[in-house]
């Protein structure tokens, strides 16, 4: 699809998903703000907090973002699955600069300029907001310019907790291995993080009194000032914006708790699904959402959750249920080192989940999405491999690509390379999952660690190797339900047990190509198959 | 606390030690500043000379004894209203960089409240005062003067709301030699005609001389003498007579600036650099 081509046909959600970037982006900004430049004030008053603040501060800048979702998801107020949990994460990224320019700028007020002040008889209010604040201005807003900048990069993480933006097509277009979205995703967020920079650094101008007096009085002046008038005037619109977004959000929040405590029973409730952030899970949840609706079951969508978001979501009340793999609950949620058995794996599991979190996990759905080593098909062909062991002679000769996952994890590269003595000329490549179909197929890596149900195996000729050692613990595809919700309404029961053993491999394989190979809609795959199955 | 000698200012076994600090900075100190003189507080960096000028007007607190200023114990005074009541001049004049020259000078009064009439007028008539014309400078910002400029601005802030008394902390330091000799000129005229009670902190032993009506000599933290300028220059103290050794001047033409002195703040601008060397 040509850009103008994308333009023309998804104009209205490359708008929507803008607006909604820049209200994040604005509403974050705002609240560090209103918060950092007060603190920092009182950081030039109490000498003693400044180091254990500013170092707090630092160190939430440190955290990755979506190990912060997952802090504040469980929290009261600040989290939940949306825009409040990334308008808060986003602030408290912003904060750090804010509160540091606001104290470097006060601090770099001359000291004979302030003796003056305070010598003349004006009183500490009228200090700071005659004398420090006009004087540290520029300094704090090169630090909301900073923040800005920031937030409209790290906005694209919101995404991940449900809440839109640009990262939508990013992480979409990631997914779906194409350029086009992520460019789509990238390009805008790369010209609102410019456009920000430009505008408060004509703001910052603005303020450093030093050298209005010079400028007020030329033809450039007068045309910098209306420049500055329009400044001024989106800056507020995009804060009214932002107040609108979110004033639209609390109401719906209220409206939505009110109605539930009206209804009584829980017979009214709606099962909010949540997907994970790749296109199998939004197929699954799909397919879970699509099987309630058909028992008369309200349905509410919040997919495309980064890392264990579901889970967290699931575990803290916010969301009902969603798909998972035994495999990963085995090893990265409940901890345990990789099983090689399914039967054993989904019983422990199941008995587990009931008890920790009481979350009550479905039947198996028929397929498993395991670890597939996968070479080109060409090169498979060329050197007659059939078998991982096979490869292992020519390991030594070739570049790996993994996921940051397959590299992190219990049952990931190091246990496997260990099980086949396996070993490559260098150090693997760690890179995002999605991104190691396209590095493989285009000959910067030689062998990747995928998934077996991907559609892009089929689609770009890569040869899945046989797991002919079975280290590789089993991924059985399952539902998991919150057992309150699950209880509150029988076809809720009767859709978990209907979606059992409904899939094969190669049909997930299938689905997953409809969707990433031929880019088309989740919902209508869902559709199709399931009227297929109907037949 | 009554006030019968006519002193402004008395300082009654003032003491401070900053918080914190091991030693005292200002120990003894029993000085009266006297309705209508320039003191002088003279001394080298650190003696404590700067810390006596602001104890005066509350910027510190004395450890021990007591400051009155007008027959009240700074301790009793409300610190913004006293500061408003003492004019207070600092080297490199501490402009607000980001005030025009008037809003500067009008700070004070806007501060209490003035109307914008009155305010405008005062600043007017202050910049004329000091040698500034109020049309060609008004409008500037510091930035845009020369030294000398800003330290005549300086001046005219601190005398804004008319306040009986003025406290200047080496106001002239940072000057070229010419342009500190003329201010200090126009700033021993003006002192004549106002008739302020001024406490001048400097190192210079010929600008204390030149302009003071006492000068305090100071050292380590301690008041070693208050004299009359030509007592100063008569004086058998050690240190006095370091001060004046300073001077290098050959013993005429001692006599001859003894003679000048004397006759206080003079009422001609005169030129004692023709004597030094």
């Amino acid at each position: 699809m040509s850009a103008a081509q994308f333009l023309e046909s998804q104009w209205r959600e490359l708008l929507a998903l803008t607006a909604q970037h820049v209200a994040l982006v604005a509403a974050a900004v705002g609240a560090a703000v209103a918060v950092g430049i007060p603190l920092g004030i009182l950081l030039t008053r109490r000498a003693s907090l400044k180091r254990p603040v500013l170092a707090v501060a630092g160190v939430l800048q440190t955290v990755p973002s979506l190990a912060l979702f997952g802090f504040l998801i469980p929290l009261p107020f600040v989290g939940g699955i949306g825009a409040r949990t990334a308008v808060v994460a986003l602030a408290l990224y912003a904060l750090l600069p804010v509160i540091r320019n606001t104290v470097t700028g006060i601090e770099g007020v001359d000291r004979s300029v302030r003796e003056a002040a305070e010598a003349l008889g004006m009183t500490n209010r009228q200090i700071l907001r005659q004398v420090e604040l006009p004087l540290a201005a520029p300094v704090i807003l090169a630090g909301v310019r900073v923040a800005t900048v920031i937030s409209v990069g790290v906005a694209t993480i919101a995404a991940a907790v449900g809440a839109g933006g640009l990262g939508m097509y990013i992480f979409r277009g990631l997914r779906q291995n194409d350029n086009a979205l992520i460019l789509a995703g990238a390009i805008p967020a790369a010209l609102l993080a410019l456009a920000a920079d430009w505008a408060l650094g004509l703001l910052e101008s603005h303020f450093d009194a030093r050298s209005r007096a010079a400028r007020e009085d030329t033809t450039d002046g007068r045309r910098r000032a209306l420049a500055r008038r329009i400044v001024y005037a989106s800056l507020v619109a995009a804060f009214v914006a932002a107040g609108l977004v979110f004033w639209n959000l609390g109401r719906g929040g209220r409206a939505g708790v009110l109605k539930n405590v009206a209804d009584g029973t829980n017979d009214g409730r709606a099962v909010r699904v949540c997907s994970k952030d790749f296109t199998e899970s939004l197929i699954l949840s799909e397919a879970l959402a699509q099987t309630l609706e058909a028992r008369g079951v309200r349905v509410e969508r919040s997919y495309e959750l980064g890392g264990n978001l579901c889970h967290d979501a699931l575990v803290a009340g916010r969301l009902d249920a969603y798909p998972e793999y035994t495999g990963t609950s085995f090893t990265a949620i409940l901890k345990h080192n990789p099983v090689t058995d399914p039967r054993a794996v989904y019983e422990q599991v199941r008995r587990e989940y009931g008890e920790k979190f009481s979350l009550e996990v479905g039947p198996p759905l028929g397929f498993s999405n395991d670890f597939a080593i996968l070479v080109r098909g060409d090169e498979a062909r060329r050197l007659n491999l059939r078998t991982v062991s096979d490869a292992v002679p020519h390991a030594r000769a070739w570049r790996a690509g993994f996921g940051q996952d397959f590299m992190s994890r219990k049952d990931g590269y190091e246990g496997f390379a260990r099980a086949y003595g396996l070993r490559f000329g260098a150090q693997p490549r760690e890179m995002d999952l999605s991104l190691t179909y396209r590095a493989l197929a285009a000959r910067q890596v030689d062998i990747i660690a995928g998934n077996s149900t991907d559609g892009l195996i089929g689609a770009l000729d890569l040869f899945q190797l046989e797991d002919d050692r079975r280290y590789f613990p089993p991924y059985e595809a399952v539902i998991v339900f919150r057992r309150d919700a699950l209880a509150a309404s029988p076809g809720a029961r009767a859709a978990l047990d209907e979606l059992g053993g409904a899939l094969t491999t190669e049909e997930m394989r299938r689905l997953n190509y409809e969707v990433d190979g031929r880019k088309r809609a989740v919902a209508e795959v869902v559709r199709e198959w399931r009227e297929g199955k109907a037949k | 606390m009554t006030d019968n000698s006519g002193a402004v200012v008395k300082f009654s076994g003032v003491g401070y030690r900053p918080p914190g600090a091991p030693s005292h900075v200002l120990a003894g100190l029993d000085l009266e500043v006297r309705r209508g003189e320039t003191l002088v507080l003279l001394g080298e960096s650190g003696c404590g000379k700067t810390t006596t000028l602001r104890l005066v007007n509350r910027m510190l607190v004395p450890t021990d004894g007591a400051v009155t200023v007008e027959g009240r114990d700074t301790r009793e005074w409300d610190a913004v209203r006293l500061r408003r009541r003492a004019g207070y001049v600092i080297q490199e004049a501490g402009l607000f960089p980001h005030f025009t020259v008037e809003r500067n000078v009008a700070l004070v009064p806007a501060l209490e409240g003035w109307p914008p009439e009155r305010t405008r007028e005062r600043v007017r008539e202050l910049l004329t005062l000091v040698g500034l014309d109020p049309g060609r400078f008004a409008a500037r910002f510091p930035r845009e003067l020369s030294g000398g400029q800003r330290q005549r601005v300086g001046v005219a802030r601190a005398l804004a709301a008319d306040p009986p008394l003025l406290l200047l902390d080496e106001p002239f330091g940072a000057l070229d030699p010419l342009t500190r000799a003329s201010l200090q000129r126009e700033f021993a005229a003006l002192q004549k005609r106002l008739a302020k009670t001024c406490i001048f902190v400097t190192h210079d032993v010929r600008e204390a001389l030149t302009l003071g009506t006492r000068v305090a000599l100071m050292h380590a933290g301690r008041l070693l003498l208050v004299e009359t300028p030509e007592r100063f220059l008569s004086s058998t103290d050690e240190r006095a007579r370091a001060y004046r050794e300073t001077l290098r001047l050959p013993a005429p033409a001692l006599a001859a600036l003894a003679a000048e002195t004397s006759a206080a703040t003079g009422d001609a601008p005169r030129d004692v650099r023709g004597d030094a060397t």
